[in-house]
């Protein structure tokens, strides 16, 4: 079943849900962003919880902290590599390989291009003496921060090796529901970062 | 694969191998059944120890270190390692039978979720043999245990960290195999009750077992990296580890319990020889309980001073779960009502569950009352209450269903004489050990003390707690007697041992083959077993579909490779605070084991195998004789 | 497994009919894009223009949520009935938003020393 060979007109609709095997990484997917829900929730209360707390005299505050612009081109990135999977989910319901891999691999750029900036904005708070250690308050922002980048850092090795390993074998509906769930992954993740950019930094920013 | 079903006498190392790499829900049923039963006995024998110790005041059978390990390893032992993976056996051997699956929806997740819990329980368990146990009790609350000295509450929190992803991963298994994998007409409310109580039970390890992943986590970095969650003198704050661990500790009693109840809805109506009373009303107190089981883990943290308003919403919260609660009692008790009852090993201890577990539930309202909880607090009380609940409802369900469902898993039957024995020497050792300790608490006898002055009016009520403790151990040794005894007896090759199965698990002759329903079976109603038997259909169910080709997936020793890519792992995490020069690259080595498995299992196409017709003719014969499953 | 289900090739008006339905509805996702965008502007527009606090944080509050509904809807595909188990996946998604909605309350209330 898995190795027939389709062209757009023999493609299913809803091909990621056309087996059971399908169904289930659909399904699956789903109820692992759900558990996905509540560890974020607790990364997040734990934050809020902590924030601007620290050892006495901190000079370190969110609202002296945060920088409006680099958080607005990290948003944008993540949004418009949310865009971009959609555009390769599109091509996939066309049984258009070829789109769906580039779009998918320009996904995976404006993620890496996230990542950096990520990367760069906690190398310049380590610099100036905000590190993980230094209070409850940097610990609690590191680790939420954190864990987000670490699922962006999953998703785009997921994706990417997606991408290489069906290079050559063409779309089918084994490997259908991988790419689909993949991007169901890539879209939560934005999800959480639209509360991270609403809560941490422009709430933070407020005080 | 397919052709080793048929040819049954396999030597012991291709056996071994099998059970290492298999996939197969029955015999991961049958793992995590001795494995549960495995730490059972461990954790029961600490409790024995301290019991002990307890037994006359000013004892110095165990020190007072050697005791804060013992409870605190027999609490997280017993809740994470022997009830949990027995449940999980359970639902394993069951549920994909009950609702016409060939196997569960991933079952490579499902042998990765086995061999995470296991080695993570060995992981725990090593930290006797490495300089110490835990000892700031199974709830680890952060003020004690950040200044714990020694490895012991490293070895707790990386240990549960490993296992914890192993019961999350099962739990999501479960939900989309029970959502996608009913066989047609199976509709949601026509499941029976412990496929419901798995689902619900799933539903709530997915989101409870998260926020102990993050308490676990912060714990982690709390100790080995520095970081300053629960330090107050950086601004950290001690009370977040208690909330994360409560959000998952009170849905973990749930998680617990829920199966136990399913698991008696359907002992009962099987004895009772009767339709499960208010089957609707099951269903929906079981979502309830599920629901109402997220809203109230304020109250085990009502003396920590969360203020009165707080204290009165999570109070009323608490004591509204009674109600679900008791719609099930109640049903429990109409079903028996007016059946023809056979009384069973199972159904002695459904009967013996039923007024302990309402003991446990009365004394659970008496503590919601947030008032009455600053006097019971830290008390013999509290111990009393859970041990009625837990003991009296969790594993009284287990015991029972073994008995229960050891023809379906095994192929064999318990001994009914001895599970008699058993069931009255376990029973009466459990009142005579836990119901004395209610006025101990009353008394004021405060919990996880190592020992006591005499005369204060608690020694003898500690020396008859002793020795009621006494009779359980002998009650479980019995058991195991029992279940020796058992494996070398004949095997049955039988159809619906106890002759009143109602539900599809029964339709099926044992053993059952490793795909499970030659062809997938079409429901008809509620209790759909009983309903053909009925109808006069002498093969116990109806087909959906022709004889045909069956998909099943293939075998794996990867998701071992991922586990003990984790446990070398761990030790690395482990001993990097003390600055040895091997912990990092220990560290990178065991995830990389963990990754480089990962990526051998996506990048190779995975696509099962095919058991064709002629072969599924030649197990069932070679299985049931001429005919096969007629 | 079991028996998988035979596909056959759509008739050319049926190819054609979803391949337009298919680039209707990408335009659609395009429109919800943008409206993402418009509103994310939105939010640090009114952080910089420094309007009082009690003002802003309900509104990028509301913004957030809009925006996460719009994700999981159109773009996640929630709003697709047709998609197997859609009922089910909806229910577990917002009992994880109620939960997290109390986690977020008891540890904004009642963590406070």
């Amino acid at each position: 079943m898995e190795e027939t060979k389709f062209t757009p007109q023999t493609w299913p609709d809803k091909a990621e849900q056309a087996t059971l095997e399908g169904k289930n990484k659909f399904v699956g997917i789903w109820i692992f962003i759900c558990s996905d829900i509540t560890l974020f929730a607790s990364v997040f209360a734990t934050y809020l919880s902590l924030k601007d707390k620290g050892p006495a005299g901190m000079e370190f505050s969110a609202a002296s902290l945060f920088e409006l612009p680099l958080a607005f081109v990290m948003t944008m990135l993540l949004l418009t590599s949310s865009l971009t999977s959609v555009y390769a989910m599109y091509h996939l319901k066309n049984h258009n390989f070829k789109g769906v891999q580039i779009w998918m691999s320009i996904t995976v750029l404006l993620g890496l291009g996230f990542l950096a900036l990520e990367i760069y904005e906690f190398y310049h708070y380590v610099h100036i003496g905000f590190g993980y250690t230094q209070s409850a308050f940097s610990s609690a922002f590191f680790t939420l921060v954190g864990t987000h980048g670490l699922h962006v850092v999953i998703g785009l090795v997921w994706i990417v090796c997606l991408i290489v390993r069906n290079a050559k074998r063409g779309l089918n509906l084994y490997n259908a529901p991988k790419y689909y769930a993949a991007s169901i992954f890539w879209h939560f993740i934005d999800v959480i970062w639209v509360f991270i950019f609403t809560v941490v930094y422009l709430m933070g920013v407020l005080g | 694969m397919s052709s080793a079903a048929v040819t049954n006498n396999k030597g012991f190392g291709a056996t071994l191998w099998d059970y290492l790499t298999t996939v197969d829900h029955k015999k991961l049923g049958v793992m995590y059944l001795f494995a549960g039963t495995l730490f059972f006995a461990i954790a029961g024998f600490e409790a024995l120890l301290m019991r002990l110790q307890l037994m006359i005041p000013n004892n110095d059978f165990v020190s007072a270190g050697t005791f804060n390990e013992l409870l605190t390893m027999h609490g997280t032992t017993m809740l994470f390692l022997a009830a949990t993976p027995l449940l999980f056996g359970f639902m394993n051997a069951v549920v994909p039978l009950q609702i016409g699956a060939r196997d569960v929806a991933f079952p490579f997740l499902n042998s990765l979720g086995f061999w995470l819990f296991f080695l993570g329980a060995i992981f725990l368990h090593l930290s006797f043999f490495l300089g110490g146990a835990p000892d700031a009790g199974w709830t680890n609350y952060a003020s004690l245990a950040l200044y714990s000295p020694g490895h012991g509450i490293d070895f707790y929190v990386l240990g549960l960290q490993i296992s914890g992803a192993g019961t999350l991963i099962s739990g999501i298994n479960f939900i989309v195999t029970i959502i996608t994998m009913r066989a047609p007409g199976m509709t949601f409310m026509r499941m029976p009750l412990f496929t419901w109580t798995t689902l619900i039970t799933s539903a709530l390890i997915t989101f409870a077992f998260p926020p102990l992943t993050v308490g676990l986590f912060l714990m982690l970095v709390d100790r080995m990296f520095d970081a300053n969650f629960f330090d107050h003198t950086m601004g950290g704050n001690t009370i977040i580890w208690e909330h994360l661990f409560w959000i998952f500790g009170h849905p973990e009693v749930y998680i617990l319990v829920l199966p136990a109840f399913g698991l008696f809805s359907e002992i009962i109506p099987v004895f009772a020889r009767k339709r499960l009373f208010g089957y609707s009303s099951m269903v929906f107190a079981t979502i309830l309980i599920g629901f109402l089981g997220f809203m109230v883990w304020a109250h085990h943290m009502f003396t920590t001073g969360l203020g009165a308003t707080a204290n009165a919403i999570f109070a009323v919260a608490t004591m509204a779960i009674a109600v679900p609660t008791g719609m099930k009692v109640f049903n429990w008790i109409m079903t028996i009502w007016g059946g023809s009852v056979k009384v069973t090993v199972p159904m002695l201890y459904a009967l013996g569950f039923i007024p302990s577990f309402v003991a446990g539930g009365v004394t659970g309202v008496m503590q919601a009352a947030a008032p009455l909880d600053y006097q019971l607090h830290d008390s013999y009380f509290i111990v009393a209450h859970f041990h009625y609940v837990i003991v009296g409802g969790i594993v009284t369900a287990i015991f029972g269903s073994m008995h229960f469902y050891w023809p379906i898993m095994f192929n064999r039957a318990l001994s009914e004489k001895l599970g008699v024995w058993t069931f009255w020497i376990f029973f009466i050792g459990f009142h005579c050990t836990f119901f004395i300790q209610h006025f101990l608490g009353l008394m004021g006898m405060p919990r996880r003390v190592f020992t006591y002055q005499a005369d204060q009016g608690w020694d003898l009520f500690n020396f008859i707690s002793s020795i009621g403790a006494i009779l359980m151990a002998i009650g479980v040794v019995l058991l195991v007697i029992n279940i020796i005894i058992t494996a070398k007896s004949k095997p049955l090759n039988c159809r619906d041992y106890w002759g009143d199965g109602r539900s599809l698990e029964w339709a099926i002759k044992t053993p059952v083959p490793f795909y499970n329903f030659k062809q997938t079976p079409l429901v008809r109603g509620y209790d759909p077993y009983w309903l053909e038997k009925h109808d006069g259909n002498k093969e116990g169910m109806i087909y959906a579909e022709p004889l045909g080709d069956i998909h099943m997936p293939n075998n794996s020793i990867l998701p071992l490779v991922m586990s003990i890519g984790m446990f070398v792992a761990a030790f690395g995490a482990l001993y990097h605070p003390d600055g040895k020069a091997w912990a990092i690259p220990v560290l990178i080595l065991g995830l990389a084991i963990t990754v480089g498995a990962m990526i051998v299992r996506s990048v190779k196409d995975d696509l099962g195998f095919h058991v064709h017709v002629e072969e599924i003719v030649a197990t069932e014969e070679h299985l049931y004789g001429n005919g096969g499953n007629k | 497994m079991g028996h998988d289900t035979q596909f056959q090739a759509k008739s050319k008006k049926q190819y054609e009919y979803d391949r337009h339905h298919n680039a209707v509805h990408m335009r659609k996702q395009v429109v919800n894009f943008a409206i993402m965008i418009f509103l994310t502007f939105l939010a640090f527009a009114v952080v910089v223009a420094d309007f009082s606090a009690y003002f802003i944080k309900p509104v990028i509050l509301l913004l957030a949520g809009v925006q996460v509904v719009l994700q999981l809807y159109s773009f996640m595909h929630m709003d697709d009935k047709k998609a197997s188990h859609m009922g089910v996946i909806s229910t577990f998604v917002w009992f994880g938003a109620v939960i997290a909605f109390t986690m977020f309350l008891t540890f904004l209330t009642i963590i406070w020393w």
